[in-house]
């Protein structure tokens, strides 16, 4: 709890001019050698700006520097902007560039870089919320950019780190092309980044080289990183047993885990905030604007004192999760673990299935029940539903999707009554919270948007006013009601937070872990 | 004339085929539910109503079924195959870069599973209530009944976790990228023997068994038991005379078979990240890129189709009965 409230004091910071502090003191880093690293996917392409996702932030966050970083915690650390400033009334942010930084080709890095790449962004990244209050950029000077906003805009901070704001260079990306399929995406990909592209071929491996005109004096350590793609999960897990790969990011397989956490020379960990920026959540969610049982508050709510988040954590996780009680992740210092939390209670859930006039038939059924779930790795909380609710009178059939992109649809099209979900928070509750609980994002077709339908006005209200509250503390307290309303309306069981694990060798020094882990750049890994 | 005849005939069904399977997955591809812009939003992590709509828009999506596959048959008989919409890249250039990988898993597992169970079937037909021939039925139950992801997993542990001998996963080791030629040869033989056995393991059940029943059945025949009266050696008998002709069957399979090599091929590349066509097939069918399928499948159709001419050019030189039956 204390560190929850040093971490949301540490938000509060954003209100006032930050200096650069000593940078991190690295004791016994090395310079030099080649980190192998495994990811699971093919990137489409290595340009965060224009695509989402932890295939492109991987490497993306390597070739590309944003103007903020967030190392350990929630507290956000300069990068390229070596000081920052928020003005009192919420509207002006000032960013002070580090003089003297350079893209790989070695044309300096301007304001106006910054203005292009947050105009590049906000024209083409998936989430609209992170600069859509930005009116304009202004560029007084070659190492000064003003972001000019419609309305206090707290998310903007962590908008501006890691792969949500890359600054990709004007002279390359301005030249009248469409970014989203500029060649320079995959080939000769100019940024600032500590590590320069060597090569990339699909599904094969990324090659990175150190940046040795990097701006940040020293690093990165690193001389070469290779990025091994390795999608099967088996495979990935050997490689890393036996040496031939050094890290890998966003492990959540608990079998996987557990094992690893056991091996030798190798460590598997998930600890404090790990992952907790990414906050991806686990849940049942239910379509309420159903004609069917779910419609009505009390059957999701017995449902879900039916349902037993213990067991799926302890049992189908097999401890590696942590409990999710609400859609903001536990790690965050908005969470709020004090609501409706409907441990196990299966008189009570029968009650209120009698109460909302469901009573049971002769042979003790209720009524049908439909569970979707849309990939392999969620099948076995999708199975544990059907005899748990059994138990309180509910027959359900799951509905399996053979791929994602048919699960996608059904739930999108609001073709569903109950389905297993994992939604990420991505950042500020503005970018990846806000969009499930929205009436104003009740949109078919549109998968993880408000597919649930649905609508509370004051849920709403206290949204609208948490985006653009500039006091930490009253933020928090706009949060911390917000949860407790949509924990009693049940749009969504919220169950668990996606094990995500960093594993890495012995030999991998300062291993990345912090709010965004492999999402951030590597320049103070070491090889000892 | 006779032949060439045949031969133009057969060329003339291979290009309906491949015009069949192009429209045939078309129609398939569309049946399925979800769309590009539903996997991209979902790689993204989510995006709104325009940016889909925008996907959509892009990509021609948002024209009627009947114009869409009108405009890409247009495009195939014209050789363009378009872009991926997944890697925003020429489709003939993505299946140019992993064709390779796939010949050469596909041939090398073809080619060890036809010499190893040809050898395996002659050795165990000369005794066939040996401990060998047990042995081969036995291990042809296993590698013919064991799923080949499996296989291949459990050669990853014994033999590059347990007993690191071989790599894990990939076609090469990024680390010789400068190394010398020769030395980047060995590191992809190196990196290939374990897939290769791995998709070799079914097949050369198959063979083997095949050609142990075809040897039993070719050595109880009247010409072997000449050739024994005539006092030919059992070395001459066996690889001269009963092989050759017990090898009809084994071919004609091989040939049948490509096709479910190709496909035993995806599965084997996803296990050991070979970068080949499977893979991509894969990652394309998942996200719904439609061109990247269509070209992908174009092209396994035409290399099983060209696996099956040369099986049967192989089957005339081998049997002459074919060669002057026109069959």
């Amino acid at each position: 709890m204390i560190k929850k409230l040093v971490a949301a004091s540490s938000v509060a910071a954003l209100a006032l001019t930050f200096q650069v502090g000593a940078v991190l003191a690295d004791d016994g880093a090395k310079r030099g050698g080649t980190l192998i690293w495994a990811v699971q996917n093919t990137p489409r392409h290595l340009n965060p700006a224009v695509q989402s996702g932890i295939a492109t932030g991987e490497p993306g966050n390597q070739l590309f520097a944003a103007p903020l970083r967030y190392d350990e915690d929630w507290t956000p650390q300069p990068y390229l902007a070596e000081s920052w400033d928020v003005s009192d009334d919420g509207l002006t942010v000032t960013l002070n560039l580090v003089k003297g930084a350079t893209f790989h080709d070695g044309v300096p890095i301007k304001s106006s870089d910054v203005a292009f790449s947050i105009q590049t962004v906000k024209d083409n990244h998936p989430f609209k919320t992170m600069y859509a209050p930005v009116d304009s950029v202004e560029t007084p000077d070659d190492h000064t950019a003003v972001i000019k906003l419609s309305k206090p805009h707290p998310a903007l901070l962590l908008a501006m780190s890691s792969q949500l704001l890359p600054i990709i260079p004007e002279h390359v990306y301005g030249d009248g092309q469409d970014p989203k399929t500029h060649p320079a995406n995959s080939e000769n990909v100019v940024g600032s980044g500590p590590f320069k592209l060597v090569e990339f071929k699909r599904d094969q491996h990324v090659i990175l080289e150190r940046n040795d005109d990097f701006f940040i004096d020293g690093r990165p350590y690193l001389d070469k990183i290779v990025m091994r793609i390795i999608k099967d999960g088996s495979a990935r897990m050997i490689a890393l047993e036996n040496g031939e790969a050094h890290l890998s990011g966003f492990e959540q397989n608990p079998r996987d885990i557990n094992r690893m956490k056991k091996a030798d020379g190798v460590t598997a960990t998930s600890d404090g905030v790990a992952y907790a920026a990414i906050g991806p959540i686990a849940w049942l969610a239910f379509n309420t604007a159903s004609e069917g049982p779910v419609g009505d508050t009390k059957v999701r709510q017995a449902i879900a004192y039916a349902i037993d988040r213990d067991f799926v954590n302890k049992a189908i996780m097999l401890g590696t999760s942590t409990p999710a009680l609400t859609g903001i992740h536990p790690g965050s210092p908005f969470y709020e673990p004090d609501v409706e939390r409907y441990d196990l209670d299966l008189d009570k859930a029968n009650a209120l299935l009698d109460e909302a006039g469901y009573p049971r038939g002769d042979d003790g059924t209720r009524f049908q029940l439909t569970v979707d779930y849309g990939w392999a790795g969620i099948k076995a909380q999708a199975e544990y539903v059907k005899p748990q609710l059994k138990k309180v009178g509910i027959d359900v059939v799951i509905r399996s999707s053979p791929d994602f992109p048919t699960w996608a649809k059904r739930v999108g099209g609001h073709d569903f009554e109950l389905t297993w979900d994992v939604v990420f928070n991505w950042g500020d509750p503005v970018i990846g919270v806000h969009r499930t609980y929205q009436t104003s994002n009740i949109k078919k077709g549109v998968i993880w948007s408000n597919t649930q339908s649905y609508s509370n006005s004051r849920v709403d209200e206290l949204m609208d006013m948490a985006g653009s509250e500039t006091d930490p503390a009253k933020r928090k307290a706009l949060y911390s009601e917000f949860q407790k309303l949509v924990a009693k309306d049940v749009p969504v069981y919220h169950t668990y937070a996606l094990p995500y694990h960093t594993i890495y060798a012995d030999a991998v020094g300062n291993p990345p872990v912090g709010i965004w882990a492999t999402v951030s750049p590597l320049d103070r890994v070491y090889l000892k | 004339m006779n032949f060439l005849r045949q031969t133009a005939v057969r060329l003339g069904y291979a290009i309906a085929l491949l015009l069949a399977v192009v429209v045939l997955n078309f129609v398939l591809i569309h049946i399925a539910p979800g769309d590009i812009a539903d996997t991209i939003a979902g790689d993204m992590g989510g995006a709104t109503e325009e940016v889909m709509a925008k996907i959509r828009a892009d990509y021609g999506l948002d024209k009627p079924f009947i114009v869409q596959l009108g405009l890409y048959m247009g495009n195939v008989v014209r050789f363009d195959f378009g872009y991926s919409f997944f890697f925003n890249t020429p489709v003939t250039s993505l299946i140019a870069e992993r064709l390779p990988a796939t010949l050469l898993l596909v041939f090398s597992a073809q080619l060890l599973a036809l010499v190893v169970g040809v050898v395996l079937g002659v050795i165990s037909a000369q005794r066939p209530n040996g401990m060998l021939s047990h042995f081969v039925t036995l291990l042809a139950l296993f590698g013919y009944s064991a799923p080949v992801f499996w296989t291949g997993i459990m050669l990853l542990i014994g033999l590059s976790l347990m007993l690191p001998l071989f790599p894990v996963a990939g076609m090469v080791d990024a680390r010789l990228m400068d190394a010398p030629m020769w030395r980047q040869y060995l590191d992809v033989l190196h990196h290939l023997l374990l897939p290769a056995l791995t998709l070799a393991s079914i097949f050369l059940a198959l063979y083997s068994r095949l050609c142990r029943a075809s040897m039993l059945e070719v050595l109880g025949a009247d010409y072997i038991r000449t050739a024994r009266a005539k006092g030919l050696t059992e070395r001459e008998i066996v690889y001269k005379h009963a092989l050759k002709n017990s090898l009809g069957p084994v071919v004609t399979l091989a040939g049948l078979q490509f096709s479910a090599v190709v496909s035993g091929a995806v599965l084997v590349e996803t296990v050991f990240s070979w970068p080949g066509l499977g893979t991509l097939a894969l990652q394309s069918i998942l996200a719904r890129d439609t061109p990247t399928i269509l070209g992908i499948l174009f092209f396994s159709a035409l290399v099983v189709i060209v696996g099956n001419l040369l099986t049967d050019l192989v089957l005339r030189l081998i049997d002459p009965r074919i060669r002057s039956g026109g069959g």
